[in-house]
């Protein structure tokens, strides 16, 4: 495991920090020498047009593909830093405690509310059940291990306002709930910073101020980092410390709130090309030599 | 030297084989992605079918033999589309967009009806066959030992290489290659834009069916003898031979069944007959492990 | 047969096209015909010096219009004019049901000529088409009485069924012992002959009955791979081989007794699977199936040709049975030991052998069966079940999914080893012959049949499917073409198998005081 430890270990140091991440398939550059760090404690988001390369970072980060260049440190509080980049993709929520949800929510939607919050905290009960031949007998180790477990679940849920229908089938529950349903499932592995994917994509207006209340518990109370990729802009400003611009797989704009919101390289990104004539020329001109760069 | 040449010959033949039969497992899973599990006992009924016909020609008086090729060629290739699209229509077409597993499990289903559906009309014997076409040129002497190049040898590979330039001009040349590399894209999508999906993926079977006929027909007269159990494990080659060459791409199924049949020729020709199958297992499984796109396949990015 | 019934709503009042309908029952009829005409009108007969051509050209008539009424019927259900379909079906049905049993009545001479009067064939194909006709006058019947009800959706269809496999599942809770109580108890019965009181139990129903329990083991055992991991093994067998194997060369070798040998053949199909399993267990579903079923045939093709070893096609014989504590099921022990005749003070009876086997078996399955209810609960189980339900997601909790396929891909392999240590101590014979895809085929069509992960399933599905054609002897030869038949009939119709219903593993509400008993999912769902 040593190997996967930096040696450098820096008490100052961010949370997460993403160095010169570079993603290429084939010829195609999703991701372009984007660094940036995510602290403890704020609430990160990652915005940009479609195609930006947003949920290309996360699945790097996460270790579902691994990037072609950069650095992924995770400087967990307690156990040191690691090295993303050189981890296996399920290593990483379980040494690292890097949870994270999915844009098209992934449930196990034939398995039950409750147990999906349970099938979350895997590792912990496959070592209570002293890889299964403790749980086997019923051994009042596993027993008591998995009552933890389900009050850890019951916590979740009632966070989530679903403990109610804890016993019904994931997959029948109304898509908000299985939203919410997604993020509590993330929060029962314990994790040190939680990926969010879109977690506002197709809520109502309500449902998504309830998200951002749980949001904002989860930063405050239980101290943990938040990456959010977002579109919903209110659910990012209002909740956002911190956020990162990408833009046709580079990074445009970094800073809080109120820089990136009058950052004239995210309007220009958002609003396109028709507001070229508005610009200063030589912002225009940048900006035109940068597409051609693309082509 | 000769002995070389020999299986180099041997190979070539029972590639071209296997590579018809492939070309059928590779457009299914090209067009619908599921494995066709069933298309190793069409072939088989493609080559009875070709005993039957020419049986039948023959007490009819139809004795010469390439009018008797033909015609069986005819009725063979009919009369086999026509249990490729029946297992389309009644077992494949009502699971469309189910779970990849339970395809496959229809499949296989359908592959285990069909044997003893054939078990049961044809009997369970070994049916030979008088040869049809004999005779070669010689073209080797090394010593006692002479190596010809049989007509029916040649007779397979004129039939395949004809078929092969006449399926590649169907498949880039006409609507239905057109509509048929459509929906291999996207399904939905060609429907939005007026192609009929379900008679595009008929025909593919129909077109699959027709070539594992032709293929039927080659084992029949290279071999002499057919039972009901061959489409097992020549479906299951020629599946290797599709995966090699890269599943869904058409040359690459035909580039796989001749590399699977010289792999076959050479080993049985050098190392021992008994493991044939075995090497052909292995290659599937070395393959789909190191490279599952094939020689000749498209990389498959992973969504997350 | 035809998927074409989906709506038979609402067209009531349509007239009928007429031209159309005889237009498509028409082709139905031609494509029937072309199929006939390739394997049905010609078959060839051996005869001296070569083959022969025969015909069956009444046959192909019988089969187009078959075809072509069928086709028929089904067009007529659908446009909600059930009325002529049901004055045809119903007087057809019966005619040919009261042919069908009549033959029973005569002597064997009288019914095989007038076997020859039946429209299609043979007779079990004749049932075939009585059954047909049988569904469309229930059909038919159905419609008439329940006029503009509209037809079930799938999603209705699905409701329902999942509804019946939980009150099936629910009952299985008095079933199952009353099953269990009945598997114990009636061999015994084997004890009072000549009793007119107890149903006669021979050699031939112990035979049987071992056989099934074999099957049902095999099937419990596969259900913890295709059910619960979602990981389709179509080289099960090969475990299977690797048991018996096992049990087969250490006790001709090296005179070890079965049950020393037991958990070291279970031990050796395991660590098969671990072998096998590690380096294709992350390939993509049916890529592992195809691979799997390699595997399978490798496996036999190395036995059969590995002489020095295994002793090729010949396989082993001699293989010892099982003794009750060390004492033999002989009647005189080999070495002047004590039998278990002797031992117990009985008079030797060769039926005492087979219903220690039967016992055996049963018991090798119960544990088989415990332990997959029992791993259900634990985290390792809910994984399975996690990863077969979405294993990009259990990547993301931290689950290592290659590890926790490769248990239950070996735990699998474990099970399937048991019962070939079984299978060659009760035929003291086994040979490479009885271990081909077919079997591996017989076993999936008992778990696909049954349901992925119904245990109650499995065992209705093995008394079926392995059971009754044991005991019609003339539906052997039909089994295999019946068998894929249901296969793709259960797929189309209800994909995750028959009796397949999903209970939770663990509740945070219990069931009978319902949490808060107005958001219970049947209340909300049925609202």
């Amino acid at each position: 495991m040593s190997a996967l430890r930096s040696e450098r270990v820096d008490p100052n140091a961010p949370l997460l920090g993403v160095e010169h991440l570079t993603m290429r398939f084939g010829g195609l550059v999703a991701i372009d020498d984007v660094s940036f760090d995510a602290e403890d404690k704020k609430i990160t988001a990652i915005i940009g047009p479609n195609g930006a390369g947003k949920t290309t970072v996360f699945n790097c980060l996460t270790g579902f593909y691994k990037p072609t260049v950069g650095r992924l440190t995770l400087n967990h509080p307690r156990k040191g830093p690691y090295l993303l980049e050189r981890m296996e993709g399920y290593q990483i929520p379980q040494k690292a405690a890097v949870a994270r949800t999915f844009q098209n929510i992934r449930l196990f939607s034939q398995m039950s509310v409750l147990e999906n919050l349970i099938v979350a905290q895997h590792n912990k009960l496959m070592e209570a059940s002293a890889f299964t031949f403790a749980g086997l007998f019923g051994l009042p180790r596993y027993r008591h291990a998995e009552a933890e477990a389900v009050e850890l679940a019951r916590y979740w849920l009632n966070r989530v306002g679903l403990e109610d229908r804890a016993d019904w089938d994931a997959g029948n529950l109304p898509y908000g709930d299985q939203r919410r349903l997604e993020i509590a499932r993330s929060m029962c592995t314990e994790p040190v910073l939680l990926c969010l994917d879109e977690p506002a994509a197709g809520l109502n207006p309500r449902e998504s101020a309830d998200l951002n209340r749980l949001l904002t518990f989860i930063r405050d109370e239980h101290n943990i980092g938040l990456l959010l990729i977002e579109h919903d802009m209110s659910v990012v400003m209002e909740i956002s410390d911190h956020i990162v611009v990408l833009d046709y797989g580079r990074k445009i704009s970094d800073g809080n709130p109120d820089e990136v919101r009058n950052d004239p390289a995210v309007i220009r990104a958002y609003l396109g090309e028709e507001e070229d004539e508005e610009l200063p020329p030589e912002v225009a001109e940048d900006l035109a030599s940068d597409k051609s760069d693309k082509r | 030297m000769a002995y070389f040449v020999e299986q180099l010959i041997n190979g070539l033949t029972l590639g071209a084989i296997y590579g018809l039969i492939a070309i059928g497992y590779t457009m299914v899973y090209g067009i619908i992605g599921m494995i066709n599990f069933a298309h190793g006992e069409i072939f088989m009924i493609g080559s009875f079918i070709c005993l039957l016909s020419l049986m039948v020609l023959g007490l009819l008086g139809i004795t010469w033999v390439p009018l008797a090729l033909l015609l069986t060629l005819i009725i063979a290739m009919i009369l086999t589309s026509m249990y490729g699209w029946t297992l389309e229509r009644i077992a494949y077409r009502p699971l469309r967009g189910s779970p990849r597993l339970a395809a496959l499990i229809t499949a296989i289903g359908m592959s285990i009806f069909l044997q003893n559906y054939v078990q049961i009309l044809q009997g369970a014997r070994v049916r030979p066959m008088q040869p049809l076409i004999s005779g070669g040129f010689e073209i080797m002497q090394s010593g006692d030992y002479i190596v010809s190049l049989s007509y029916l040898r040649l007779f397979i590979w004129v039939l395949t290489l004809v078929l092969m330039v006449a399926f590649t001009l169907i498949i880039t040349r006409t609507a239905l290659g057109r509509a048929q590399r459509a929906c291999e894209q996207d399904r939905g999508m060609a429907a939005l834009i007026g192609i009929n999906v379900d008679k595009t993926i008929s025909l593919t079977f129909v077109m699959g069916a027709a070539l594992a006929s032709v293929a039927g027909m080659m084992f029949l007269l290279s071999y002499g003898v057919i039972d009901f159990f061959i489409g097992f494990l020549a479906g299951i080659k020629a599946f290797t031979a599709a995966v090699l060459g890269g599943i869904g791409s058409l040359p690459g199924a035909m580039l796989g069944g001749l590399l699977i049949g010289l792999i076959e020729a050479f080993w049985s020709g050098y190392f021992t007959v008994e493991y044939k199958d075995v090497a052909a297992f292995a290659i599937l499984v070395l393959v789909l492990i190191f490279r599952p796109t094939g020689l000749l396949g498209k990389p498959d990015i992973e969504k997350v | 047969m035809s998927t074409t019934g989906a709506s038979m709503s609402d067209t009531a009042a349509r007239p009928l096209d007429l031209p159309a309908v005889v237009k498509e029952c028409g082709l139905t009829a031609l494509v029937m015909f072309a199929l006939a005409v390739g394997m049905v009108a010609f078959y060839t007969e051996d005869v001296p010096g070569g083959l022969e051509i025969a015909t069956r050209f009444g046959a192909v008539v019988a089969v187009t219009l078959l075809g072509f009424f069928g086709r028929l019927a089904i067009v007529l259900l659908r446009e909600g004019r059930p009325f002529p379909v049901l004055v045809v079906a119903l007087p057809f049905t019966v005619l040919m049901l009261v042919a069908l049993l009549s033959l029973n009545f005569f002597d064997a001479e009288t019914a095989e000529t007038l076997k020859n009067y039946l429209p299609v064939g043979d007779v079990v194909v004749n049932w075939i088409v009585v059954i047909m006709a049988g569904v469309f006058t229930l059909r038919a019947f159905w419609a008439l009485r329940h006029t503009g009800a509209s037809a079930k959706t799938v999603v209705d269809r699905e409701k329902a069924m999942d509804n019946f496999a939980a009150r099936v599942q629910r009952a299985s809770r008095f079933i199952g012992p009353l099953l269990l109580g009945i598997a114990v108890v009636f061999p015994l019965l084997a004890f009072f002959p000549d009793s007119p009181f107890v149903p006669k139990v021979d050699r031939r129903l112990l035979d049987i009955a071992i056989l099934v329990v074999t099957y049902v083991m095999l099937g419990w055992g596969l259900n913890i791979v295709v059910g619960l991991a979602g990981l389709l093994d179509l080289g099960y067998v090969a475990f299977y081989a690797v048991g018996a194997y096992s049990y087969a060369l250490l006790a001709t070798h090296y005179d070890l007794g079965f049950w020393v040998c037991l958990p070291f053949a279970g031990l050796m199909a395991a660590t098969a699977g671990i072998i096998l399993g590690f380096p294709v267990l992350r390939l993509r579903g049916d890529y592992l199936a195809i691979v799997t079923l390699g595997f399978g045939e490798m496996i036999r093709v190395i036995l059969l040709n590995w002489y020095e070893f295994t002793n090729g096609p010949d396989g082993i014989s001699g293989i010892p049975r099982p003794t009750f504590f060390g004492l033999p099921f002989s009647r005189s022990a080999s070495d002047g030991g004590e039998t278990f005749h002797g031992f117990f003070g009985l008079t030797y009876s060769p039926i005492d052998r087979i219903i220690f086997m039967y016992y055996v078996i049963l018991a090798l399955a119960l544990i088989t069966n415990l332990f997959t209810l029992r791993i259900r609960k634990l985290p390792i189980g809910r994984a399975w079940e996690a990863l077969r339900e979405d294993e990009i997601a259990c990547r993301s909790l931290g689950m290592n999914p290659r590890n926790t396929k490769l248990t239950a891909f070996s735990i699998g392999a474990m099970f399937g080893g048991f019962a070939g240590s079984f299978f060659a101590t009760r035929q003291g014979f086994i040979s490479p012959e009885s271990f081909t895809f077919v079997e591996s085929a017989v076993i999936l069509a008992v778990v696909v049949l049954g349901g992925f992960g119904s245990q109650i399933g499995v065992v209705l599905a093995a008394i079926i499917l392995i059971g009754l054609p044991e005991f019609f002897r003339e539906l052997q030869q039909y089994r295999m073409l019946a068998f894929g038949a249901a296969m793709v009939l259960i797929m189309i119709w209800r994909p995750s198998g028959l009796l397949a219903h999903r209970e939770p593993t663990i509740r945070l509400w219990r069931e009978r005081d319902g949490g808060p008993p107005e958001k219970t999912q049947a209340a909300e769902e049925s609202a």
